[in-house]
């Protein structure tokens, strides 16, 4: 089932949490809202699922307005950060609430319903774990009952309100890969909420990226982190040195270096005027040597080799920290000691300019 | 080893001398049997200073019969109604913003803060023959006022708090979230409210229902200023052990009594069950649950 928003605000007293919002959802799509708290993402959800009422605008199901229909009717699937299990039923009797609260008439035989749980257990891999309470379940666990539950009622839309935020790093990771999983077996169009870009580049096909309460870019994992549409965007997704810089007569100036602008990313600058620059770690190159204008001077200050590539941080000349990504290889290679004298080199034509 | 000076065993930092514990020990079961048990046991004794037969005659006798049907009845209209408010007024405390919330929790406290002799006053003013409210229903035939009406409306005032202060903190710890959850998956408000809303408050509700049915009998001040003592028709059954009382029918005034202590000794057994079960599963014991499971 296919979800379009349009012009949804929601104010929570003088609070505004979701500010117009349009945003159209294909059948079958993973879509993730990625933003910070109180960048409206998990209102937003709310508002689909019709847990919230927005002030203003509408939400069409499959084409059709659903301002009217209750939360219980609108056949959606929701699950809980907290997992909001029902703590004093089995796993079992969890799984089967959504079946059992169908009016008699439509409701399934107790066969059928015991047939579906074990079904959905095993789907989430817990067949074993029927009987228990969900208090003697691990949080991973009960975030794998909590979907069950929610898939038992077979919903048209499945939402999911930071459902592996309460997780520790290694589970959130299992069950991101499951998920993604599950979503390519069963095709639900489902929207997820998180503050975790790792997690939204991961597992959506498409990210819509929040802050006060808008939408700052919609697009793949590859445009958003790519070709940011601004600079929030590239800011939000993923570790970022900042610089204050100037433009002058369309060059960008960093102390007294100069950075061409052919190798910016940059959509509308001044010719002349403050700039921002931002640069990920890892497109930056350690130098020993400066090398024409695209080199700044820098000193090291401390060197962090645990992980796949050593982080290296740095002070540059006019004061800044940076931060500076480098493989094992080239670090071996450089003889790099805390207090050496080096150059920066932004690799790439990645640079992202922001004028202010 | 005897030149060895012997050393004081290890305490901890925080434990106070031996002497300072045995001497708070003995302070509170010292006072406990003096103001407790003694006179608990003396209840019973005095009740059966007569004899068994002299015991269950005066439980027999038809203005005892009468004074525990009236108490009765009070508790059985009164705790039910105040279940009901409880659980409203806690729901609505717990899961909506309303203007005058702060109000309301203040005003739910105001017959624990008023003398209950207060309270009883404050209905004969209201519904007395005297007042206009009391004499409009006295012209309609309805006496309110030294009837039975007046003890169940002044016990239900006095009692009132005990359901809700005890349901408020349970609802608020326990969230709307699981409610929330059910209205997603389908259920209607009811559905909810017995499927879910319900069992997770469950052993507060009862724990409120006890202490509520205890005070509903054993209210004697607020009753007593609007029941007129009224032998056989108006008399509950701590009114009526004080008329034996002053009469000088001390052993049937103890064997009433003795009902009525034995309604409070199941009263606190029931209480130390239910507060075992009652405090809401908190999050840290979810988390040594998960650990003891692993």
């Amino acid at each position: 089932m296919s979800i379009e928003l349009r012009n949804i605000s929601k104010k929570f007293g003088d609070f505004v949490a979701v500010d117009n919002i349009n945003l159209h959802i294909e059948t079958g799509e993973l879509v993730a809202l990625l933003g910070l708290s109180g960048s409206g993402k998990t209102t937003l959800l709310r508002i689909i699922a019709g847990l919230e009422t927005p002030d203003t605008g509408e939400v069409l199901f499959h084409g059709e307005d659903a301002s009217d229909v209750s939360v219980r009717e609108r056949k959606v699937g929701f699950v809980f950060q907290h997992y909001a299990l029902f703590r004093h039923m089995t796993v079992f009797e969890n799984i089967a609430f959504g079946m059992r609260v169908i009016p008699r008439r439509a409701r399934p035989a107790e066969a059928v319903i015991a047939r579906r749980v074990h079904e959905l257990l095993k789907l989430v891999q817990l067949d074993v774990f029927a009987d228990r309470y969900p208090s003697q379940l691990s949080g991973g666990q009960r975030q794998r009952v909590a979907l069950a539950r929610t898939l038992a009622v077979e919903p048209k839309v499945l939402l999911l309100d930071e459902p592996f935020g309460a997780l520790d790093a290694k589970v959130r990771q299992e069950l991101r890969r499951w998920l993604r999983r599950l979503h390519d077996e069963i095709k639900i169009t489902s929207v997820f909420v998180t503050h975790d870009q790792e997690e939204a580049l991961e597992l959506a096909n498409r990210i819509v990226v929040m802050n006060q309460g808008r939408i700052e870019q919609i697009g793949s994992a590859e445009e958003v982190y790519h070709h940011p549409a601004n600079a929030f965007v590239y800011n939000f997704l993923g570790n970022v040195n900042l610089f204050h810089g100037r433009i002058e007569n369309g060059r960008v100036f960093l102390g007294d270096t100069a950075v061409e602008l052919e190798n910016t990313h940059t959509h509308a600058h001044p010719e002349t005027g403050k700039a921002v620059l931002y640069v990920r770690p890892h497109l930056l190159e350690i130098v020993m040597k400066p090398n024409g204008k695209q080199t700044f001077p820098a000193t090291v200050k401390s060197i962090n080799p645990a992980g796949p590539q050593v982080k290296i941080e740095l002070v540059a000349e006019w004061g800044d920290m940076v931060q500076v990504e480098i493989d094992h290889e080239r670090y071996r290679a450089l003889h790099l000691e805390p207090g050496a004298n080096v150059f920066l080199r932004p690799k790439e034509p990645k640079l992202f300019v922001y004028s202010i | 080893m005897a030149g060895q000076p012997q050393r004081e065993p290890k305490r901890p930092g925080t434990a106070d001398p031996p002497m300072v514990r045995v001497a708070l020990i003995t302070i509170a079961l010292v006072f406990l049997a003096l103001f407790l048990f003694i006179p608990v046991i003396a209840v019973f004794a005095e009740a059966l200073q007569k004899g068994i037969g002299a015991y269950f005659a005066a439980i027999a006798d038809p203005e005892a019969r009468a004074a525990i049907r009236l108490t009765l009845m009070t508790a059985a209209i009164a705790v039910p109604l105040n279940v009901t408010f409880g659980i409203a007024a806690s729901w609505a405390i717990a899961r909506f913003d309303f203007p005058g919330k702060q109000t309301l929790l203040t005003l739910i406290d105001i017959p624990f803060s008023v003398s209950p002799v207060i309270s009883g006053m404050l209905f004969v003013l209201l519904l007395g023959v005297r007042a206009p409210l009391g004499g409009f229903l006295a012209d309609h035939g309805i006496r309110v006022i030294f009837a039975e009406p007046g003890i169940v409306l002044a016990t239900i005032f006095v009692t009132f708090p005990l359901a809700a202060r005890e349901l408020i903190p349970i609802m608020q710890a326990v969230g709307s979230e699981e409610e929330e959850a059910a209205i997603v998956l389908g259920a209607g408000g009811w559905q909810m409210f017995f499927r879910v809303t319900i069992p997770n408050v469950k052993w507060g509700l009862l724990y409120g229902l006890v202490l509520c049915n205890a005070r509903a009998m054993g209210e004697f001040g607020a009753v007593s200023v609007v029941s007129g003592h009224i032998r056989g028709h108006t008399n509950t059954m701590p009114l009526y052990v004080e008329i034996l009382y002053n009469d000088y029918q001390f052993a049937a005034a103890f064997a009433v009594s003795s009902l009525l202590t034995l309604l409070a000794i199941a009263t606190l057994i029931a209480k130390h069950f239910l507060e075992r079960r009652v405090v809401p599963a908190k999050p840290e014991q979810d988390n040594l649950a998960v650990k003891v499971a692993a």
